[in-house]
């Protein structure tokens, strides 16, 4: 793929920090080699799922293979080990948030089950007629839904605090919807669309001072930022393991210990009690209480060597990489007539939307899939914030470590492929 | 590429860019609205029947170019048809973008519509050739739902 010469003196040069050999980890990801439509795949699709480590798909399979079990049940051998290296997947995570104790990390699905449970029981508990639920407008439908579906069984207010053409959020106007009756803020950490990184401990802060509890969504920022659950004072984070470089079907609740000990049970069954009569049920302790029925113990077996694997690489000079490939795609992306970027905050993450005039983002994706480049199209599953925006959809490319600067190359000529094609 | 050439014709992207009887009807007698979710394309269709037959149709919306192109080549083929005739068209249409055709899909029955012969190349396109057709059945059966290709 020819490279113009102008994008290739936009390459950052020398950097104070060691080179991030970026052929070496792609080395980590079978994927990667993989052709599609016989060219090789450039996957921008990562802010939907990113690609998984050889050390992930082993560590699944190590289950499998020679661990396979149920956890907290048997006194034989493979279920105390596999209890046991379920427990320390929590611990990782712990660690990997800063959580205070394992008992806060609980495991679900996935952030949308995360949020679903806050609502289905700290909601249900605290939110009465009258009261209100603050959201944001660029929130994914995951984190809308679950809030609206309590509010209209509560007779309660969902408010959206507004955010600028930037895709940043109006600080002073999400203050003003802070009141009395506002019983619990949910936010996302960065936006699934836009990019944009929230000043979410600002937030915390902004409503802790009335009291008010906050829920943050992590499914996107967590592969990018160090998220430090205790630095930041929220009370519940949301973690998707697969956007984390680890399996499908698995995911983290953080809560604090006293919030969590609060709440009701989310799902009955076994394991989420410690005792059982057909007259009384007395529920288990956290974070059994809300880990009903057995869970994807093989995800957390992934999960664990998703952080074990970042943890090596080291967050923040991943981070850094993917910063350096934001600003090289952004400005060539710029370069391209007719191109728009939705989404263009002062501190983002390397996600980019865009729409091209006259263009609609499925004909575009279709034609950069046949040059193997994997992007997102559509509303990407935030319809109201494609409404704020105007626009019926984007095209996204979302970054990860893995990526080169070549791919983006690959990108910026199959765009302007998009426009020889469909005018 | 050449894949994208068969998808994207000439014809297909002419039609997308000046789609025509692109127009509300005020005095339709029959309309539907389509969405497709997973895209976003809205279409809302009118026609305007005359006993069984078509006697005037026209559309509105937003979508992709094969969407778009799709329902201004629909307005073009099924004015003037009686309600078989378009049920007919509607089916060799399906089996053309579905690959199910023997034939190329060229005989005077599709017409024009033989331009969308290459989306039976990229199966996730087929609902957006067949949304806006979905949407005629819809406002010709008189149902109050939205269509989708869902």
């Amino acid at each position: 793929m020819a490279v113009t010469p102008e994008i290739a003196k936009a390459r950052p040069g020398t950097s104070p920090r060691p080179a991030f050999d970026v052929a070496r980890v792609r080395e980590d990801f079978p994927i990667l080699k993989e052709k599609v439509h016989g060219k090789a795949l450039v996957y921008f699709d990562n802010a939907a799922t990113t690609q998984k480590p050889r050390q992930v798909i082993e560590a699944e399979q190590r289950f499998y293979l020679s661990l396979c079990s149920n956890v907290h049940r048997g006194v034989h051998w493979l279920s105390e080990n596999a209890t046991q290296a379920y427990e320390e997947a929590r611990a990782k995570a712990q660690r990997f948030l800063n959580a205070a104790e394992s008992r806060e990390i609980i495991f679900v699905r996935g952030t949308t089950e995360a949020i679903n449970l806050v609502a289905g029981t700290y909601g249900r508990q605290n939110v009465q007629a009258g009261d209100e639920v603050v959201i944001s407008a660029m929130e994914h439908h995951s984190n809308i839904v679950p809030w609206q579906m309590l509010c209209a069984e509560k007779n309660a207010r969902l408010r959206v605090a507004p955010i600028n053409d930037r895709g940043e959020l109006l600080f002073d106007e999400f203050e003003k919807l802070l009141g009395p009756r506002t019983k619990l803020v949910a936010v996302t950490h960065v936006s699934n669309v836009l990019g944009t990184i929230n000043p979410v401990r600002e937030i915390v802060e902004m409503a802790h001072r009335r009291k008010i509890p906050v829920l943050l969504d992590g499914a996107q920022a967590a592969a990018h930022l160090k998220v430090d659950v205790r630095e930041l004072g929220c009370d519940f984070y949301t973690v998707s393991c697969h956007k984390l470089y680890g399996p499908t079907g698995i995911g983290l609740l953080y809560g604090k210990a006293k919030l969590l000990e609060a709440m009701p049970p989310y799902h009955g069954g076994g394991d989420m009690i410690s005792s059982v009569s057909f007259e009384k049920t007395t529920y288990n302790v956290i974070p059994c209480k809300f880990e009903a029925g057995t869970p994807n113990i093989a995800g957390t077996f992934g999960l664990g060597a998703a952080i074990d694997y970042l943890d090596a690489l080291g967050l923040e000079n991943a981070a850094h990489h993917e910063h350096q490939l934001l600003a090289y795609a952004t400005e060539a992306l710029s370069r391209i007539p007719g191109l728009r970027i939705i989404g263009t905050a002062k501190e983002k993450a390397s996600v980019i939307s865009f729409v091209m005039d006259g263009l609609h983002p499925h004909d575009v994706g279709t034609v950069l899939d046949q040059d193997g480049i994997a992007v997102r199209t559509g509303h990407h599953c935030a319809q109201p914030l494609m409404d704020r925006f105007g626009v019926p959809a984007t095209t996204r490319a979302s970054l990860a470590f893995y990526n080169t600067f070549e791919e983006i190359d690959s990108l910026v000529n199959g765009l302007h492929k998009v426009r020889e094609i469909l005018g | 590429m050449s894949d994208l050439k068969a998808l994207y014709q000439e014809v297909i992207i002419d039609h997308s860019k000046r789609p025509h009887n692109f127009r509300a009807m005020p005095d339709s007698n029959r309309t539907a609205q389509g969405y497709n979710p997973l895209c976003g394309d809205k279409v809302t269709l009118f026609v305007k029947l005359d006993g069984d037959r078509i006697a005037d149709v026209s559309f509105q919306g937003s979508g992709c170019a094969i969407s778009t192109a799709s329902a201004s080549l629909l307005t073009e083929t099924v004015k003037g048809k009686t309600l078989a005739e378009v049920e007919a068209i509607f089916q060799g249409f399906h089996d053309l973008v579905t690959g199910k055709s023997a034939t190329d899909g060229k005989g005077p029955a599709l017409g024009k519509l033989a331009v969308f012969s290459g989306v039976s190349e990229f199966p996730v396109r087929v609902k957006c050739a067949t949304l806006v057709w979905h949407t005629l059945r819809s406002a010709l059966e008189g149902a109050e739902a939205v269509a989708t290709t869902e």
